[in-house]
């Protein structure tokens, strides 16, 4: 355990110069582009699932890594984005217009679950949000529109200029744009007056205050906008799937995204796509010890929490 | 003209009235302090001044605008800044975010702003940058800027609390026990610095210490409290001479 620990802390420090770093990003960016060239479906499958649970952890990492939010229902924006857009595209509209329509959706119920709780104390904040993702699913299970228990299916697959998005490939390369994206605009968020803020919050709520930050106000953005990436994760997932029923928005999936950004390292953005990678991988290397694998999984998580508990690759210390 | 004025200010927890009908006025370009013994109330009036409080009764006016009751952001927003007796920084972020955080309530870019980088958005960046190293030149300790806060001494931290406060561009000031933990050296320091406020940038400089020699030393008026009721009101040699301050402070001479 502790070599490998070790080889994290050592390639991070090599990546530290800002030239060794950006190389390393340009060559890891390049064997991602041009994997399917040479990979098989199966892999092309795990790496799109991968890049899947990347734009949900960096969500994620929003709320929870930068404004110190505790949320344990996070599940539930993504299950808004994906129901969204399946319903208004059975209702025959254009797959890239329900994006937004998701976003403004996934939003409002960011503020509906945010604007009362957000008083509450982090511990209370978990409750509540854990009943949130519950509250969402069960209220999918019950409806007509989302399709009751065995929700919506036949959900119909996009085009982009022309080009039906169907093969596993065009999946590959739509959600890896999706992660670079996420990636800039969560980076580009933490670098702004309004990521400072929310670091201000979370280190000293009090002494933020004073400086004349409205801790309600910037809490509530980061969830709102924490509910944006998990509502065009959901879209996206919704036309890969053509299918949604409400058991895919479990509680596991809110703890599964949850542990991404948590075994990464909270707050960092390498550190949550580490984790999601290392979640989705970890389960299909060991396919082949079958249902042993989440008890290796489990004891693995908690040899990780107990020996390194900020996290693969937590925010720099100087 | 008076740029704060405290009328009748009463604040009971439950049973127990920490602040108890204090009124005082602050002049506009003074240096004024409030003193008192330990548990006098101090810290408490100074709360419901700055909105960490709601006091119970009374009236809080800043700048003829009342700001009885209002949320700590708002009054910050209005030009009130504080600093807190036991230091409050973000240890984890350097010296400069500190500093930057100040700026908070003068600038006003958004999620858009930041996800597009738009030119304004740039440029206000840059505004809070240069705002919050100006502070930081002011108090001294620009040359740690890229530190982070918890490394640094606590003379510094406190430097650091100075500047964050001064960054948010305050009227009025309010320092909370800004000697504490200081050594000697660091409190001729802080005389000066507290008098620079004031005379460079023009702001008035309100204290709560208990630091006999500084309170003297700095303040044109002080007014004294005990059991959250004022006792006396006054320049530096008039309080120190008022037998119900002296009382306060050493206790009653044993009649016989």
């Amino acid at each position: 355990m502790g070599n490998s620990v070790g080889l994290i802390d050592r390639l991070k420090e090599n990546l530290g110069g800002k030239k060794t770093r950006g190389a390393a990003l340009a060559v890891l960016f390049a064997v991602v582009a041009i994997l399917p060239l040479f990979a098989n479906n199966y892999i092309e499958e795990v790496m799109t699932n991968t890049f899947f649970y990347i734009v949900l952890a960096l969500g994620l990492n929003i709320v929870i890594g930068y404004a110190g939010l505790v949320d344990l229902g996070y599940a539930a924006f993504f299950a808004v984005g994906a129901y969204t857009t399946g319903i208004f595209m059975k209702m025959g509209v254009d797959f890239w217009f329900t994006i937004p329509i998701s976003i403004v959706f996934c939003i409002i119920a960011g503020i509906i679950i945010g604007g009362p709780t957000l008083r509450l104390r982090s511990d209370y904040l978990a409750i509540v949000t854990l009943g949130f993702g519950e509250i969402t699913r069960i209220v999918a299970r019950n409806l007509k529109i989302t399709g009751g228990a065995s929700g919506l299916v036949g959900i119909e697959r996009p085009t982009i200029f022309g080009h039906k998005l169907y093969q596993i490939t065009d999946f590959y390369y739509t959600f890896f744009v999706l992660v670079i994206l996420a990636i800039i605009i969560a980076m580009r968020l933490h670098n702004s007056r309004l990521g400072r803020a929310w670091q201000y919050i979370r280190e000293d709520e009090d002494a933020a205050e004073a400086m004349g930050i409205d801790p309600v106000k910037t809490k509530l953005y980061a969830y709102m906008i924490g509910a944006a990436f998990g509502g065009v994760a959901g879209a996206f997932f919704a036309v890969k799937m053509t299918a949604i029923s409400p058991e895919t928005f479990a509680f596991t999936q809110s703890a599964m995204i949850l542990l991404a950004v948590i075994l990464g390292g909270m707050g960092k953005i390498p550190g949550a796509i580490l984790g999601a990678v290392f979640l989705v991988f970890f389960p299909e290397i060991f396919r082949e010890i079958g249902q042993m694998r989440m008890l290796v999984f489990g004891i693995l998580l908690v040899i990780i929490m107990v020996f390194r508990p900020q996290g693969l690759w937590p925010q720099r210390k100087s | 003209m008076s740029i704060l004025e405290v009328k009748k200010l009463t604040l009971r927890f439950g049973g127990l009235t920490a602040v108890s009908n204090l009124s005082f006025a602050v002049e506009e370009n003074s240096i004024m302090s409030l003193i008192g013994p330990n548990g006098a109330g101090k810290t408490s009036a100074f709360n419901c001044l700055t909105g960490f409080y709601k006091g119970s009764e009374g009236e809080i006016l800043f700048k003829g605008q009342s700001i009885f009751k209002q949320k700590p952001h708002k009054i910050t927003k209005q030009g009130m800044a504080r600093t807190f007796q036991n230091l409050r920084l973000f240890k984890d972020m350097t010296v400069l975010e500190n500093v930057m955080s100040g700026m908070h309530s003068r600038t006003s870019a958004g999620v858009f702003g930041a996800i597009l980088r738009m030119p304004s958005q740039i440029h206000e960046e840059q505004k809070i940058r240069q705002v919050s190293e100006e502070c930081l030149e002011f108090v001294g300790i620009l040359d740690k800027k890229d530190r982070l806060a918890r490394n640094l001494a606590y003379g510094d931290q406190r430097r650091v609390e100075w500047a964050r406060a001064l960054a948010t561009q305050p009227q009025l000031l309010l320092l909370d026990e800004p000697a504490a933990g200081l050594n000697q050296d660091e409190k001729e320091q802080l005389v000066s610095l507290i008098r620079r406020i004031r005379d460079d940038l023009g702001i008035t400089v309100l204290l709560i210490e208990h630091d006999m020699g500084l309170v003297m030393k700095v303040s044109e008026k002080i007014v004294v409290i005990d059991y959250g009721q004022k006792i006396a009101e006054g320049t530096a040699t008039e309080v120190k001479n008022n037998p119900k301050v002296i009382e306060a402070y050493l206790g009653k001479e044993d009649e016989e």
